[in-house]
This record gives structure tokens, C-alpha cells and sequence, in this order.
């Protein structure tokens, strides 16, 4: 076995005894998951039905970077991301992924929304009601 | 530069094993990468909401339509069944069948309640008039709602099909790899549900 | 209460006899000919009594080398009908000048260039691509087959499934007339409502899925199971372009597939995505697809670059020049594709400093391919280049790639594509990056590979006939195009009212038909080589002095392609085997574990084109049915859990004892 692991190059996970080599976490590491995606889930539901910001625009960069840290807490706790697992690969596609996420999002958003200012400047108010 | 060796010098170099050479199974390597694209589809998606998701074409609005509290609770079905899944896997690392069973079953019931209660919201939209041909933004919000309700919906099924396959072999090999790529999807459809719970529901009632 | 009309819409959806088009004698002779050849081939296959066997050892084979080269077979069977598409565009803009309409209307002109698109791009080009990844990266890594053997079968399947569905659309009813990419409103369902849009939908959603499956394979395969000791950069760079173009593969096509779905959603469910009214955007559209659309263009050529490489360092006996540089490259170019899809539509018109920042990126992804091209030339230089087919149709390459590469970066200015945005100079510029590139490279592979596929060479001077003749060819039918694009001329037009055009499209047509004498010459080789096998036998398992893994083996490869696992110390790992006096085992070989063959593949496939035939036309039970079937199908193989065989260890000795008799009647 470890002579077979050390012919392996980089890239080969060592970890054999687990079928695939996945960790699956503990009790403690779910609970504690479980606890602090309630907490950022309830806090941005609170904060828009209850409005205690005046700023919709603070508001809602605040929940947004709720929604994040909770992607997150899901990503570790949950699907027990690890530099780790898989020899890193799993780590590498997710970079990969999060990246092509943000292009796909913020560029068709900035590319339309030029678009839109380009060649039919038209208010949000006038967008709401155009048939 | 390029050329080591992994033999010390004077010996012949090793050019292939003797023994069988078992690489590692890939399938959850594999999964993930199917799951990465999945997300790729979640992207569009969203992205289609963000472009078109302001164009109420003089009909109703995120303000108008939605129903906060109900969107709390449905979060909260997701949420149990996350944990409760979690609680199988742990089971199965035990290798105790019986109890994987049951918190596998408790995870299909908080699902099929996250799927009653959005078929509920949806149908009352509907019969409000507020279909997805009424407007670019319910189009938009039907489709990328719709499109993870229809995940959860796969992964409900896959989940029935694997207790039947737990329940006829055991805990085996391929039934606890089986489990692992469905708790990632589970997990997954969670990690999506965020985003779709603030960039859609949040977002829009707060606009 | 049920009206012939109803009972007729039940059953046949919105399929009528009308739709099969028996009064248009084009496809008429089109039909008779591929029924007629159609009989021949099963008459063969049942005369012989090939049925089992091709059941058996091919449409349910898990292996990769077959279907890798049913894949190549795919390719090449579509690349015929894609070229005589092409032919009737060219013979039909030669003629229709002023008070010339030519022998295509306009309904049937705009069928054939949409057809000659998604058949060259999805069907020709992209199997060929995913076959010889199919066939040679497991070789080349040392592995006995790729990470999910039955997935491979499956993927070819919906791939072929796919292709099926586009062929069916030739006899029965219409193709899309919406251009390749199907763009709204055009292909929306007020300006095509019939059934060539929804042909196309469901052609590529099949494939599609095939394509998505087959990357993932790829990749974990190339993640995971590389031999002992071949590390990231000793991999071949073959194998370093595969895994960068099924990585943009898995990130790309999955948004083609949410597009389609959403343009699919328009047309059957009325939503408005897309739409004119009620806050649709069909620009959208454009830049969604675009989103996939220029990756795709990267999937295409990266592979090609790797066979131009392997192709290259083999045939000038040297280790290619900056191999680490060609892999960076590589991978600039695979995170670069993401980042230029507004070229495509700079006149969109979202303004000044968009179109610059996608001018920008486009021209930057013009370095890391160019510095490809001097690793190639300094690979050459003071190489012993032997000037084999595989090696002409690179240099080939290289000069006609270089060409195509410059009229890119003049189109990625902004100002430059708005005076030839939609223009011939654009179909001009891409054929030239396609042809010379990626069907070049595709040649040269095909030539270069085969000796390993059958166990013998590829007829030489047929293989050269068709080099030159795609070569000239290719020059003749698309330089004209440039001036014409040059001039203003657009794309896709049926008809012409100036006659001073006509004579550049006369000559393009000629260049058409040289091509059409390389492809006739490629298919003579084909003949001519396999009856001549004999003499072109190889019985080395490494004809050209190959560096690489796979000419390692036998000719054709074993089932388990090596007996006992290779261990890489270099990066031509076969090259330093034979360098260091590399022995072939004889003995002591162990039985080998392997996936066994299944139906499950070729029986969903099936059902995907009965199931894709029956949303295009409406015919809703048929839709439920097969839906359903495919759904019992798959849940079906699930319960399978008898998947894999071992090969005996004395079969093994014996296949590889008939290895060593075969070595020593060589020398």
C-alpha cells in the first residue's frame, strides 16, 4: 500500500481507507452547521420583514454578504469541503466554478444593463409599466 | 529539468507493476464535477433573473406577490433536511441500517413538504393571474424556482430508489457511495436554495 | 364528440402527410439515395451475419477505443452530408445573380446553411474531437479505460441520438431556418412556428447531454487515473488540451442546455425570456449563447493543438520545444474563453467601453496561441522532420491557422467589426480557423492514429491527394470570400442583384469542389488502405517512432490496452522506455479487472429519439410514454449491481504471447 501511494503523483488522494476518501464529519461539526445556517437565515429574513434599517440599499448589501458567509458555512459544514479531499480537486473546481459564476453573472448584468441605457434609455418607472 | 527519476541511481528503473494497480474510484470526484455544472445552470438562471427580473410589464410585482413568512417556512423544511440527511450519513458510517433508513425517510418528508408548500405558493400565483406569460420577471422567477423545485424533486426519487436499494443489500460499497453522492446533491440543492431565498425573495420584497 | 381532426391530432400530434416533402426533388433524390444505401448496409450486415457481433462487441461496448472510433465514424458519416450542404450553398450562390433565382428558394436555402452550421460544429467537429480524446487519452495516461465506462457508451448514444433526430428532420417535415445559433425572435414561436426550431432544440439538448456526460468522464479520468508516477506536467500535451477542453466542456454546455431550455420555454410554454412583448429581451439571448458559444470555439481547436503537438515532436524526433510554456498556455487560453464572448456581438451597441474591455481580452487571447506557434516552429527547427501525411496536414496548419489568426484579431477590433460584423469576411475568418485549424488537425490525427486503431497504416500517397487537395482547396473557395467581406457582401443571402459579385463566388464554388476531391480522396485512402493491409501492416505497435504511452502496446491495443500497469519517469514516457532499455514483461501476468458491456446506452438513446420526435411534433402520449420509459430504464440499470468481469490470467499470456510471436516475426 505504501509503496503503491508513493509511486502516486501529485494529485492522487492517499487517503484509501474510506471508500473515496470523502471525510464526512461529526455529530458536533453538523449541529454546529445546522445552528449557525438558523442563525444567518433567520437574521436577513428579520432584518426585511421587520425593516429595522431605513437604507434598502444597506439592507440589502447586508444580506447579500449573509448569503455568502452562509454558502460558505454549508460548503464546509455540510459538504465538508477541504483543501484535502481528493487531492485538492474538488477545491480547484469549485474555485474554478465560483469564478465562471461571477462572470457569467456581472458580466451579462453589465453588458445588458449598457445595453439597456444604450439603446433605450428608459426609466425603472417607465421599465415597470412598458407592455 | 523534466527528467527524474523516481529509481536511485544505479538500479534498473521500474517501468510497470507487477501488482494490479487499483486506482481510487472516481465517482465522487466525478459527482462533483457534474455538480459544478449543474451550478453553471443555477448561473444562467440567475443571471436571466438579474437582467429581465425588473421588467413587470405593467403586471405585478415581487412586493405584490410575495409571501415572506411562507418562504421562511419552506427555508426551514430545507434546512431540517439538511441535517437530518446529515444525521443518516452519520448512521451509515456506523453501518447501522436501521437508523439510516429512518432519518433518510424524515429527509424525504421535509423534502416533499418543501415541494407541497412551493406548488402551493406557485398555484396561488397562478390563480392570481400572475403565471410565468404574464411577465418577463415571472418568467424568470418561475424558471429558476421551478428548475430547484424539479431538482429536489430528482433528488426525492433517487432517495426513494436508494432506501429500496439499502433496504434489499445493506450498507454495501456502492449503496454508501450511492448515499455520499446524494447527501452532496442534498447539500447542494441547499447551497442554491440561499441564493435563491435572497437574491429573489429578500431582494425583490425589498426593492 | 371526437372529430376526425381531434382523433388525428392525438394521435399524430401536428405531424400531417403534408409534412413529408415528396414534392421537392432534391431531397427526393436525396431520400431514395440514403434509403438505397441504407439497404445495402443492412443487407451486408445481415448477409454476413454481423448482427450479434455488432451487438455485441460495439453497441454495447464500454470500451473506449471503439467508441472512440464509432464516434470518428459518426463525425465522418455527418461531415458528409455537412459538406454537401455546403456544396449546395456554394452551386446555388454561383448561379442566382439578377433575374437568376437559382434551384434553391429562400426556404430552403435558409434550411441548408442552418443545417451546414449545427452539422459541422455539433456533429462532425465535435465527435471527432470527443472520439480520438475517447480513443487516446486513456492510452496515453497508462489507464485501462476512462473513470465511468458505461457513461462513455451512454454519451455516445445521445450523441448519436442527437445526430439521428437533425437527419430525420431531412425527410420528415422542415430544419430550422433560424441560423446556427437559432437566434430570437427569429427562431421565437410568432416568426417559426414550425417544426424546424423545435428539430433543432431537441437535436442538440440530446446531444448535448451526450457531450456533458463524455467531459466529465474525461476529466475525472484524467484526474484520476494517470499512472504511477505521470504528475501534471509529464503528461502528454494531448492529454493537457483534453483535459482543458473537457473542463470548458462541463462549464460550457450546461449553459447552451439552460438557453435552449429557456428558448424551449418561450415556444411551447409562452414564457418571455426572449420575446418582443411583456419585458422579454432577446438580446439576451445573444449574450447568453455567446456565453457558451466562444468556449466552444476553444473546445474545438485546444484538442487539435495537442495532436498538432504530439504530431509534431514525433516527427521531427525531437521533445517538443517549451512544453511548459504550451501547457500554460493552455490553460491562459481555457480561463481567457470566458472573458471575450461580446466580440460576437460587439454591434449589439452596449457602448464604448464595453466593447473595449471585450476588444482587449479578445486580442490578449491571440498571445498564448501565438507563442503555441513558435513552440511549434521551434520544435521543427533543427529537427530530422520527416514529412509524413500527419505532419503535412501541421505545417499546413501552421501557415493557414496563422492567416486565420490575424483577419481574429482585425475582427476583435470594434470599429473594424462594425463595417464587417455579419459580412463574408467573418464566415471567411472562421472557416479559416476551422478548417485550417481543427479539421486539419482532425486529419492529421485520424492519419497519425490509425496505424493504432488497426494495426495498420494509413495509403500515403491517397493521404497526401487529399492533403493538397483540402489545402488548395481551402484557399481557393475562401479567399474570395474575404474580398467579397471586404467589399460589404453579407452572409446568408439566397440571391445577389449584382452581377460584378458573381465571379468571386464562381471561383469559391470551384474551390468547393477541390475540396470535395479531398474528402472523395480521403475515402479512396480508406479503401485502398484496408485493401492493401498487408503491406501496410505494423505488427511494432509503433510505426512512426512514436514518444508517447500508447505506442507502448500492441496494434490494436489488447481489451485492457496494457498488460501490467506502466510506471512514467519522464514526460515521453515511451521514449525513455526505449531509451533505457525498456523489457517487455513475458510472464507472471495477473487477471484483470473490467467493466462489462451493457444495452442500457444504446436502449435510452433510442428512446431519447422517440421521445425528442414526439415533443417536436406534438405528439404528447408518445412524449409520456417514452419519457416514462427512459425514466424505468435508467432506474432499471440502477438495480445492476453485477457490472464488472475479470480476464483470466491465462488469456492475457496468451494475447500476449501472440504480442511477443508477432514482435519476433518482425525482426
Amino acid at each position: 500500500m505504501s509503496a503503491e501511494a508513493a509511486h502516486h503523483g501529485q494529485g492522487h488522494g492517499h487517503d484509501h481507507g474510506h471508500e473515496g476518501g470523502a471525510s464526512h464529519g461529526s455529530f458536533g461539526s453538523y449541529v454546529t452547521g445546522f445552528v449557525l445556517s438558523v442563525i444567518l437565515t433567520a437574521i436577513p429574513f428579520w432584518l426585511v420583514m421587520a425593516r429595522p434599517l431605513e437604507s434598502a440599499l444597506w439592507t440589502g448589501i447586508i444580506i447579500m454578504a449573509f448569503a455568502a458567509v452562509q454558502i460558505v458555512v454549508h460548503m464546509i459544514y455540510f459538504l465538508h469541503m477541504n483543501t484535502k479531499s481528493e487531492g485538492g480537486w474538488t477545491v480547484l473546481a469549485l474555485i474554478f466554478t465560483v469564478t465562471l459564476v461571477v462572470i457569467t453573472l456581472t458580466g451579462s448584468l453589465w453588458v445588458m444593463h449598457h445595453m439597456n441605457a444604450n439603446m433605450m434609455p428608459m426609466s425603472v418607472e417607465q421599465l415597470r409599466h412598458q407592455p | 529539468m523534466m527528467h527524474t527519476d523516481t529509481a536511485p541511481p544505479g538500479t534498473a528503473p521500474v517501468f510497470h507493476h507487477e501488482e494490479e494497480h487499483h486506482p481510487e474510484t472516481s465517482t465522487l470526484l466525478g459527482f462533483w464535477i457534474y455538480l459544478m455544472s449543474d451550478c453553471l445552470i443555477f448561473a444562467v438562471l440567475f443571471a436571466t433573473y438579474g437582467v429581465l427580473g425588473r421588467n413587470y410589464a405593467a403586471g405585478p410585482s415581487p412586493k405584490d406577490l410575495f409571501d415572506l413568512p411562507l418562504v421562511a417556512l419552506n427555508t426551514s423544511m430545507l434546512l431540517f433536511s439538511s441535517i437530518t440527511y446529515g444525521f443518516a450519513m452519520l448512521a451509515m458510517d456506523k453501518g447501522r441500517t436501521a437508523a439510516t433508513q429512518m432519518w433518510l425517510a424524515v429527509t424525504g418528508l421535509f423534502g416533499a413538504a418543501f415541494l407541497g408548500i412551493e406548488l402551493y405558493e406557485f398555484a396561488h400565483l397562478i390563480h392570481e393571474g400572475a403565471g410565468p406569460g404574464r411577465s418577463a420577471f415571472l418568467s424568470a422567477f418561475f424558471t429558476l424556482v421551478g428548475t430547484h423545485g424539479l431538482h429536489v424533486t430528482f433528488g426525492l426519487i433517487w432517495l426513494i430508489v436508494l432506501m429500496v436499494q439499502v433496504a434489499q443489500r445493506g450498507l454495501i460499497p456502492e449503496n454508501t457511495r450511492r448515499l455520499m453522492c446524494l447527501s452532496m446533491f442534498w447539500h447542494f440543492l441547499d447551497v442554491i436554495w440561499i441564493g435563491v431565498f435572497t437574491f429573489v425573495y429578500l431582494m425583490g420584497v425589498l426593492q | 364528440m371526437f372529430s376526425n381532426v381531434d382523433l388525428q391530432k392525438l394521435v399524430f400530434g401536428r405531424f400531417t402527410l403534408a409534412d413529408i416533402p415528396y414534392h421537392e426533388p432534391i431531397l427526393l433524390v436525396t431520400f431514395a439515395g440514403v434509403a438505397l444505401g441504407g439497404i445495402a448496409v443492412l443487407g451486408t450486415i445481415t448477409y454476413y451475419r454481423f448482427w450479434g457481433a455488432l451487438w455485441r462487441d460495439w453497441v454495447t461496448s464500454v470500451d473506449h477505443k471503439k467508441i472512440g472510433i464509432m464516434y470518428v465514424i459518426l463525425a465522418f458519416v455527418m461531415l458528409l452530408r455537412g459538406f454537401a450542404d455546403a456544396l449546395l450553398m456554394r452551386a446555388q450562390q454561383s448561379v442566382a445573380f439578377g433575374s437568376q433565382e437559382g434551384f434553391l428558394p429562400p426556404h430552403h436555402y435558409d434550411q441548408i446553411f442552418t443545417a451546414h452550421g449545427v452539422i459541422m460544429i455539433f456533429f462532425v467537429a465535435m465527435p471527432f474531437v470527443t472520439g480520438l480524446m475517447n480513443y487516446v487519452v486513456p492510452l496515453q495516461i497508462g489507464a485501462r479505460d476512462v473513470s465511468f465506462p458505461f457513461l462513455n457508451n451512454f454519451s455516445f448514444w445521445m450523441t448519436t441520438a442527437g445526430a439521428i433526430i437533425i437527419m430525420i428532420s431531412l425527410f420528415v417535415g422542415e430544419f430550422s431556418r433560424a441560423t446556427w445559433l437559432g437566434y430570437p425572435p427569429l427562431s421565437g414561436a410568432d416568426m417559426s412556428p414550425g417544426v424546424g426550431v423545435d428539430y433543432w432544440i431537441w437535436g442538440l439538448q440530446i446531444a448535448g447531454i451526450g457531450t456533458l456526460l463524455s467531459g466529465i468522464n474525461l476529466v475525472a479520468t484524467i484526474v484520476k487515473m494517470r499512472a504511477p508516477g505521470m504528475t501534471m506536467m509529464k503528461l502528454p500535451v494531448f492529454v493537457w488540451t483534453s483535459l482543458c477542453t473537457n473542463v470548458l466542456i462541463v462549464a460550457a454546455f450546461p449553459i447552451l442546455t439552460a438557453v435552449l431550455a429557456l428558448l424551449s420555454l418561450d415556444r411551447y410554454v409562452g414564457t418571455h425570456f426572449f420575446t418582443n412583448d411583456l419585458g422579454g429581451s432577446p438580446m439576451m439571448y445573444f449574450n447568453l449563447i455567446w456565453i457558451w458559444g466562444h468556449p466552444e470555439v476553444y473546445i474545438l481547436i485546444l484538442p487539435a493543438f495537442g495532436i498538432f503537438s504530439e504530431v509534431t515532436s514525433t516527427f521531427c524526433g525531437k521533445r517538443l520545444f517549451g512544453y511548459a510554456s504550451m501547457v500554460y498556455a493552455t490553460v491562459v487560453i481555457t480561463i481567457l474563453s470566458y472573458l471575450v464572448w461580446l466580440h460576437h456581438f460587439f454591434t449589439m451597441g452596449s457602448g464604448a467601453n464595453v466593447n473595449s474591455f471585450f476588444g482587449i481580452t479578445t486580442m490578449i487571447i491571440s498571445i498564448p496561441t501565438g507563442a503555441k506557434i513558435f513552440n511549434w516552429l521551434f520544435t521543427m527547427y533543427r529537427g530530422r522532420i520527416r514529412f509524413e501525411v500527419p505532419m503535412l496536414w501541421t505545417v499546413g496548419f501552421m501557415v493557414t491557422f496563422v492567416i486565420g489568426g490575424m483577419t481574429g484579431v482585425l475582427l476583435a477590433v470594434p470599429p473594424a467589426d462594425f463595417v464587417l460584423h455579419n459580412s463574408l469576411f467573418l464566415i471567411a475568418h472562421f472557416h479559416n480557423v476551422i478548417i485550417g485549424g481543427v479539421l486539419f488537425g482532425m486529419m492529421a490525427g485520424v492519419t497519425y492514429w490509425f496505424p493504432k486503431a488497426f494495426g495498420f497504416k494509413l495509403d500515403p500517397f491517397w493521404g497526401k491527394m487529399s492533403f493538397w487537395f483540402w489545402l488548395v482547396g481551402f484557399y481557393v473557395a475562401f479567399m474570395p470570400l474575404y474580398v467579397l467581406g471586404l467589399m460589404g457582401v453579407t452572409r446568408r443571402m439566397q440571391h445577389f442583384d449584382d452581377p460584378s459579385l458573381q465571379i468571386w463566388f464562381v471561383i469559391a464554388a470551384g474551390g468547393a469542389a477541390l475540396i470535395g476531391c479531398g474528402i472523395l480522396s480521403t475515402i479512396i485512402q480508406f479503401v485502398v488502405s484496408i485493401r492493401n493491409r498487408e503491406a501496410l501492416r505494423d505488427t511494432t505497435g509503433d510505426p512512426w517512432g512514436g514518444r508517447t504511452l500508447e505506442w507502448a502496446t500492441s496494434s490494436p491495443p489488447p481489451d485492457y490496452n496494457f498488460a501490467f500497469t506502466p510506471v512514467v519517469h519522464d514526460l515521453d514516457a515511451w521514449y525513455d522506455m526505449k531509451n533505457r532499455g525498456y523489457a517487455r514483461p513475458l510472464q507472471g501476468f495477473k487477471p484483470i479487472h473490467m467493466p462489462k458491456n451493457t444495452g442500457t446506452g444504446a436502449i435510452i438513446g433510442g428512446l431519447s429519439v422517440a421521445f425528442g420526435f414526439a415533443m417536436i411534433w406534438y405528439i404528447w402520449w408518445l412524449a409520456a410514454l417514452s419519457g416514462l420509459a427512459i425514466f424505468v430504464v435508467s432506474v432499471a440499470h440502477t438495480f445492476n449491481y453485477n457490472r464488472d468481469f475479470y480476464i483470466p490470467a491465462d488469456t492475457v499470456a496468451r494475447t500476449e504471447s501472440q504480442r511477443t510471436a508477432a514482435l519476433a516475426g518482425q525482426a
